[in-house]
């Protein structure tokens, strides 16, 4: 008999709550209808019979949270031969057995590691200060919310922001709170929206530009560079550009090469230009607040695999992270592995796994690109001699070549290796999902990268 | 030229009959244009001159012949309103008021220069006379200037910006993009197309499809349009007024074509072979618009003493900005590595 499986209703998604059950056991039902409502962490979305038949048996009742994609939640009964065929049970449950895997070492190769949390405390967060649990999703919108219930000036406008709710939920209920005169939803024009958002800024507002992914901000890359980043160097200090140009950056899982790029490196070549790639949810709040408030233009990279992951932010009344500060996320003496972003997975998965052979890695979370943290990272690699650094990004002219370049400027006779770089592959994203899971790095890469530089 | 607009005749067939182009000027009026269209001229002819002496380099791009457009359109603005434009963008520094001596000493990469030398001719800014500069790529101030009036609605003003192309920026996508949404937002934007026949060396006939109703590029999004008789400093204060009027009225953004004509190359370095001398002969000799206002305050009484004693002492003006222009000193080499960002 088929299984109705949970399905995974949007690129990233990996589990989601039964919300509702719209048929019950004994109903017919016919491809095509509704039966049932699941809560993603973007939205609701209805699920559709594709078997005919009786529905024989319900196995996840609603309200359940957490429902792993790929898990049967239905059986149907008195299926036709062809119906059964569609959909062979079996052919499927192994599929929802492999994703299952993703979280052991092995096969954490071929996925971003899931919800990794780090062990190390912050040490800007005083001791004995309540922390919340939050993804990073609600750290943003926290972050946007606050800073305009301070500040009339800041305003949100990018696509679907408003009364979509956001394409990926980050401002959820912000167009209720703040109104349609600062959440403001805009036509599909991403060069127009962003040049009437730097001119607003250059007026004296704080715009933050949502773009629905960073791929479409290449649409508006010449007024980001040409207007925003150079026009107080032009106009000699006289006219700035304060605004926060933020969105999901890089990979997010099989969307191919037109919607997976990492442009962390194209920005953070510009002067003028800040760029700022949290990984926690407390660096992307107290980051994303810090943003909205500096003078200057700002990149604000987010990835969409970390939006939903959740992480300890803490409690206090206006969390703020320097920007040009990186974070020691774990402390080692053997080798130093730096990162930033979704990087940071693959680095503290590494890490933990060297640990269990007894080499002890540093690792340090960037969270500034540019200003990029130099002497935290160079002090680093003084005490370890050795370095791996990791991105997401294309290998060619990255931050990762950069921060090399840095270490052997800055370094070079402290090292007791060559700087090591695990960066995405230098292909296109391919759509494929063997082929898009080697495009990108992994954590027995990183594994292997730092035991290169220990000789080990 | 006449004042043409299917848009606006249309309202106005209904209203009884065409607005009037509001043409005459009082001879306080004509001497004020005149002033500040003859200052644009000299200072222009000035920088061509200290170009060709090595004083300015990189892109100049002159005003000459189009001055009655900035100039015109100023006199329909009030305090507070803004104004941006591309990099032929010396003639609105001085319209606003900016200072010469500092446009000047801009231009020769000095340090007393608005943008303390590091912007040059094309990129100049002054909060305090609300001009937003002088922008390299063409067409980025047109969703700039939208995000300027963006900044009034917001801040519920009746401030209008008023944001200038030429006709070869009127075809850029950007544009289409802000019509869309200016027009949306009801966005308190005016439009003004420099349409001086040639983007480059190209003449608008082979670049723009109906290239003789750039007005209407704006009517699919409900915005109004006019053409304007550019060399005309009345016909444009006219056209200024009713624009300026619809758009602190809250009716959103408002397109006006002004048929002008530049009488000198693209920049410096182009020698216009591209249109024939004559043409250009013929516009200064029939509709120059500095003559034809020096024309008006001769037959009102005006003698050529006191327009001579102007023209000295705008003369003057000129002379004394290009000399402070030539002795004031280079920046200060520190000067490479500040105003990179905003240090808080």
């Amino acid at each position: 008999m088929p299984s109705v499986l949970m399905p995974a209703l949007s690129p990233t998604m990996e589990e989601g709550k039964l919300a509702k059950w719209l048929k019950k056991v004994g109903d017919e039902v016919k491809a095509g209808d509704v039966i049932a409502e699941i809560e993603t962490d973007k939205a609701t979305m209805e699920v559709e019979a594709v078997d005919e038949g009786t529905l024989s048996s319900i196995l996840v009742p609603e309200g359940t949270e957490s429902v792993k994609v790929n898990t049967p939640i239905a059986v149907i009964g008195e299926p036709s031969a062809e119906a059964a065929s569609t959909r062979p049970t079996e052919a499927e449950k192994p599929k929802a057995e492999k994703r299952a895997e993703v979280s052991e070492p092995k096969a954490a190769a071929a996925a971003p590691p899931p919800a990794a949390t780090v062990a190390t405390p912050d040490p800007e967060i005083p001791e004995g200060t309540e922390m919340v649990s939050m993804t990073v999703r609600e750290a943003l919108r926290s972050a946007m919310s606050e800073e305009m219930r301070r500040d009339d000036s800041v305003f949100l406008i990018g696509e679907e922001v408003g009364q979509y709710q956001g394409a990926y939920k980050i401002s959820q209920g912000m167009l209720d709170e703040f109104g349609e005169r600062r959440v403001i939803d805009t036509p599909i024009t991403e060069h127009g929206f962003t040049g009437i958002a730097v001119g607003a800024a250059f007026a004296g507002l704080r715009p933050i530009v949502e773009f629905m992914t960073f791929n479409f901000a290449m649409q508006a890359i010449d007024q980001i560079v040409n207007s925003a980043a150079k026009t107080l160097y032009m106009a000699g200090g006289q006219m700035g550009c304060s605004i926060v140009f933020r969105g999901p950056n890089g990979a997010a899982a099989r969307v191919a090469a037109q919607h997976s790029q990492d442009y962390a490196a194209w920005y953070s070549q510009i002067p003028g230009l800040k760029v700022v790639v949290p990984y926690t949810a407390a660096d992307a709040k107290g980051l994303l607040k810090s943003a909205i408030r500096d003078p200057n233009p700002i990149i604000f990279l987010e990835n969409e695999i970390l939006y939903g992951k959740s992480f300890d932010v803490p409690k206090v009344d206006d969390w703020l992270v320097p920007i040009g500060k990186a974070r020691i996320a774990r402390a080692g003496k053997h080798v130093t592995i730096v990162s930033f972003g979704i990087g940071m997975t693959y680095a503290m998965a590494a890490a933990d796994k060297l640990a269990g052979e007894g080499i002890e890695a540093e690792v340090i979370d960037l969270r500034t690109i540019r200003p990029m943290d130099l002497p935290t990272v160079i002090e680093s690699v003084k005490k370890t001699n050795r370095c791996v650094a990791v991105e997401e990004g294309f290998p060619q002219f990255s931050v990762t070549s950069e921060i090399a370049a840095q270490i052997m400027t800055y370094a070079f006779d402290y090292l007791d290796a060559p700087v090591a770089r695990v960066a995405g592959k230098d292909v296109p994203m391919p759509y494929a999902a063997n082929l898009e899971k080697l495009a990108l790095p992994n954590v027995d890469e990183v594994v292997e990268a730092a035991k290169a530089v220990l000789y080990a | 030229m006449a004042v043409k607009s299917a848009y606006i005749a249309k309202k106005a067939t209904k209203a009884g009959g065409k607005p009037e182009s509001g043409s005459s000027f009082t001879a306080e009026e004509d001497l004020d244009a005149y002033k500040a269209m003859l200052l644009i001229r000299r200072f222009e002819e000035k920088a061509g001159q200290l170009y060709g002496m090595g004083f300015i380099g990189g892109f100049c791009h002159l005003y000459i012949g189009q001055e009655a457009v900035v100039v015109g359109m100023q006199m329909a603005l009030k305090e507070g309103d803004q104004v941006i434009t591309s990099y032929r963008d010396h003639g609105h520094m001085l319209a606003t008021g900016m200072d010469p001596k500092g446009v000047m000493a801009e231009l020769t990469g000095r340090r007393s220069g608005y943008s303390r030398g590091k912007g040059g001719s094309m990129h100049m800014f002054s909060r305090e006379r609300q001009f937003f500069g002088g922008h390299g790529i063409v067409g980025a101030q047109v969703p700039l200037g939208a995000g300027l009036a963006f900044a009034n609605r917001y801040r519920g003003n009746d401030n209008v910006s008023v944001t200038y192309f030429g006709e070869g920026a009127a075809n850029q996508g950007q544009v289409y993009e802000t019509f869309n949404m200016a027009s949306l937002w009801k966005l308190p934007a005016i439009f003004v197309i420099e349409n001086n026949r040639y983007a480059m060396g190209t003449a608008i006939s082979r670049a723009s499809a109906k290239s003789e109703e750039l007005y209407n590029r704006g009517s699919v999004f409900g915005i109004p349009g006019e053409q304007v008789d550019g060399m005309d400093v009345r016909a444009v204060k006219a056209a200024g007024d009713q624009a300026v009027a619809h758009c602190r009225a809250g009716h959103g953004p408002y397109i006006l074509e002004m048929l002008t004509y530049r009488y000198r190359g693209h920049s410096m370095s182009d020698p216009a072979k591209y249109r024939a001398k004559e043409e250009v002969q013929k516009m200064r000799e029939e509709a120059d618009p500095i003559e034809q206002v020096k024309k008006r305050l001769l037959e009102s009484g005006a003698t050529e003493e006191e327009l001579k004693k102007i023209d000295q002492d705008i003369r003057a003006i000129v002379l004394e900005a290009a000399e402070f222009a030539q002795s004031d000193p280079e920046p200060d080499p520190s000067e490479l590595w500040t105003d990179v960002y905003v240090t808080a």
